[in-house]
């Protein structure tokens, strides 16, 4: 059928097994987490191909994708350090701590490290209010919670990934 | 099912899994195997529990025993004492002081503290949320089959009816009545939904009980799909709760395998199917009519009511919209009955609820208490009190559906009722309690600030609302407020009140509401005399 579909043939049909015949729009969603499994985005050309899928036009598309913030029409650093400058954790220091580790990496919050590694952005509620400040890293198809944080402990978790990633790259 | 004598369990939050629960769990697992022990001792990494600070810890069953923290190194002498030996390792033992209301729920066992009152987290923490087996020996699945082998589908709605559940996700409607509206409609296709969409901020019991016990969740969509005539369910929970996810997905994979879900189950012929459906990041979509659209594949933009989504939801079929939580309940209700519920909580608002503590208090975490319990009572017992011992100034209930609580209401109870009569709600269960040291208005400011990005833009007393009342809010916290801008945003809340499409829309005026209703003075200082009372707010004179 096209790119996506060949890629991701036995998965997507799994999907569109959970929607009725006339809800086969529902996929959309499903369909968009897959497209941006491996590069953290949803590719221009990822759009026409769950278009033509899940049988609605490309602009309906990108119109669900603008809508949801956990879809990316942007790619960004590998890993995204999201963190929750909510209530309960401005309470705690959330702002400041934000301050600080985009200082410590030398961006602006929503901007990209120089090599490329690490976005940092401020989010909304991420449901782990009794152990603020905290962020979730989301890379690798992954989502992590890291809790009871503070400029330290962070940026020796960033270190850690920066090896790991020298690491791969030296293998 | 083999029988064991103890039951080890290792925490596995992040916080654990940070320190090392992971290799605890290994090593432990390989000193079992080298003395023998594999047989007659039952391991498992359990969910957050709510509450504890020596982490990672490791509980052992039946005596409650529990030690913390323990690192890999510790492992093989702990197995080989406490398990083999059956000595008890005080120096591994967490520390008085760490668990002092901590692990409350484990304490109370012991006598030594307030007791909760747990019916919905009754097994979190307890078992193995990956093992159904240990979800069954737990009077798991009990309810389902009671209920599909000697209950009609009246019956069930009955019962719960008798219980006097309210929904758990903020509104507190009667879930019995919804039932019932749901089985009135006369259509073949219906549909149940769990709305696992819990966003608000502060809140976070629908993600333990999701990650903690995700069979309670099946088993109790299950019942409501038998009693209101339906045969498929979906399950929608928050993108960013990926671990809540995988566990779903297992639980629900388990039941399927043991006949739990499928066809003729139990041998009745009742038919049910679940499927897991992830949200992207839209906080709106906890509005039930905004989640029915985002399953469709749509933006989460919700309907305009009526029609209500229990005669015209999911692809125009009648459906039943729960909460995690009021689900979490209902097993239980059909194990023992609704009379028994209603021994729990207060007349108006029988039962328990899942509260989550967070803010200036020496003890934060989740409590499940009966209803009808006081502020008061919950920052005196379960928090410990005030940090510092700074006083209580101020607590607000969780994101849009709650509301800013005064000190003045701290003796009032909390239940649904007696929080409508005060002008107040109960909200989705979070308790941010704040102490004098706080700004209203800044609480206020970093409240709308979240309504104005979460808006999903459809009406414009939201979209527009929201923006302008964070912008008035900043100009009077940065001292270039003016008296008029009261008016403006008394008016702005109420035509969100008034106008908004959505329940969402139509309290997110509540933080200006009630700071206006409650510390209005406060707030007429910053504009007076340029001067926050509580020393917070920059007062740097720029102008938004």
């Amino acid at each position: 059928m096209n790119k996506l579909y060949n890629k991701y043939e036995k998965e997507i049909l799994g999907i569109l097994a959970r929607y009725p015949a006339e809800g086969k729009r529902s996929a959309v969603m499903p369909l968009l987490f897959l497209a941006q499994r491996e590069t953290g985005y949803v590719p221009t050309e990822a759009l026409s191909n769950i278009a033509e899928i899940t049988g609605i036009s490309e602009t309906d598309v990108a119109s669900i994708m603008g809508f949801y913030t956990l879809f990316h029409a942007e790619p960004a650093g590998r890993y995204r350090i999201q963190i929750c400058t909510d209530l309960p954790c401005a309470l705690r220091g959330s702002e400041s701590y934000l301050e600080q580790i985009c200082e410590k990496l030398g961006v602006k919050e929503g901007e990209t490290t120089a090599d490329g590694l690490f976005t940092v952005e401020a989010v909304k509620c991420l449901a782990a209010c009794h152990r603020a400040p905290m962020f979730q890293l989301q890379g690798d198809g992954e989502i992590k919670y890291y809790e009871d944080q503070n400029v330290e402990i962070t940026m020796q978790i960033v270190e850690e990934i920066r090896h790991k990633v020298a690491a791969e790259q030296e293998a | 099912m083999k029988s064991v004598r103890s039951m080890v369990l290792v925490s596995s939050d992040p916080v654990s899994m940070e320190r090392g629960a992971a290799q605890v769990y290994e090593n432990l697992k390989t000193e079992i195997e080298t003395l023998g022990l594999s047989d007659e001792i039952s391991l498992s990494m359990i969910g957050d529990v709510g509450r504890h600070d020596a982490l990672p810890f490791v509980i052992i069953y039946p005596e409650a025993t529990i030690y913390g923290p323990v690192k890999p190194e510790n492992a093989q002498y702990l197995v080989e004492e406490h398990l083999y030996k059956g000595r008890v390792v005080p120096e591994l033992q967490a520390s008085h002081k760490e668990l002092t209301g901590k692990i409350a729920w484990v304490n109370a066992r012991k006598g030594t503290l307030p007791a909760e009152q747990r019916i919905v987290l009754q097994r979190v923490g307890i078992i193995d949320p990956e093992n159904i087996e240990e979800y069954i020996i737990n009077d798991g699945y009990q309810a389902l089959g009671k209920v599909l082998s000697e209950m009609s589908p009246r019956d069930v709605i009955e019962e719960v009816k008798s219980s006097g559940l309210r929904g758990r996700g903020g509104a507190g409607f009667p879930t019995g009545l919804k039932w019932g509206f749901v089985s009135g409609t006369p259509a073949k296709k219906k549909y149940v939904i769990c709305n696992g969409d819990e966003s608000e901020p502060g809140t976070f019991k629908d993600r333990l009980i999701l990650e903690g016990d995700p069979h309670s969740i099946i088993e109790a969509m299950s019942i409501a799909a038998y009693a209101v005539g339906a045969n498929e369910g979906f399950i929608y929970i928050r993108g960013e709760y990926l671990l809540a996810q995988e566990r779903l997905k297992k639980a629900i994979k388990q039941a399927y395998d043991y006949g739990i879900l499928g066809e003729k189950i139990f041998g009745s012929d009742f038919n049910f199917d679940i499927h897991v459906h992830s949200g992207a990041g839209a906080y709106i979509c906890g509005e039930e009519t905004a989640l029915i659209e985002s399953i469709e594949g749509k933006r989460g933009e919700p309907r305009a009511r009526p029609p209500y989504p229990t005669t015209h939801g999911l692809w125009g079929k009648p459906t039943l919209v729960n909460n995690v939580e009021t689900l979490a309940n209902i097993p239980a209700i059909l194990r023992n009955g609704g009379k028994w519920y209603r021994s729990f909580g207060t007349p108006s608002s029988p039962g328990t609820k899942v509260y989550t503590i967070l803010g200036n208090v020496n003890v934060t975490g989740l409590i499940e208490v009966p209803m009808g319990i006081t502020l008061r009572e919950v920052i005196a017992i379960y928090a410990k009190g005030m940090k510092r011992d700074v006083s209580f100034k101020v607590a607000q209930t969780g994101g849009s559906s709650g509301s800013i609580i005064p000190a003045s209401l701290q003796d009032t109870p909390m239940d649904f009722d007696s929080f409508q009569n005060a002008g107040v709600s109960l909200g989705s269960g979070a308790l941010l309690i704040c102490d004098e040291n706080t700004c209203v208005l800044d609480l206020a400011k970093v409240l709308q600030n979240f309504f104005k990005k979460e808006s999903c833009g459809k009406c414009n007393p939201c979209r527009i609302g929201n923006e302008r009342a964070y912008q008035i809010l900043e100009n009077i916290s940065q001292g270039t407020g003016t008296m008029q801008d009261l008016d403006d945003l008394a008016m702005i809340s109420k035509n969100l009140f008034e106008l908004s499409n959505c329940g969402l829309g139509q309290t997110a005026g509540s933080p200006i509401r009630d700071i206006l209703n409650h510390y209005r003075a406060e707030v007429e200082a910053h504009i007076r005399l340029k001067v926050c009372p509580s020393g917070v707010c920059p007062m740097s004179g720029k102008r938004l």
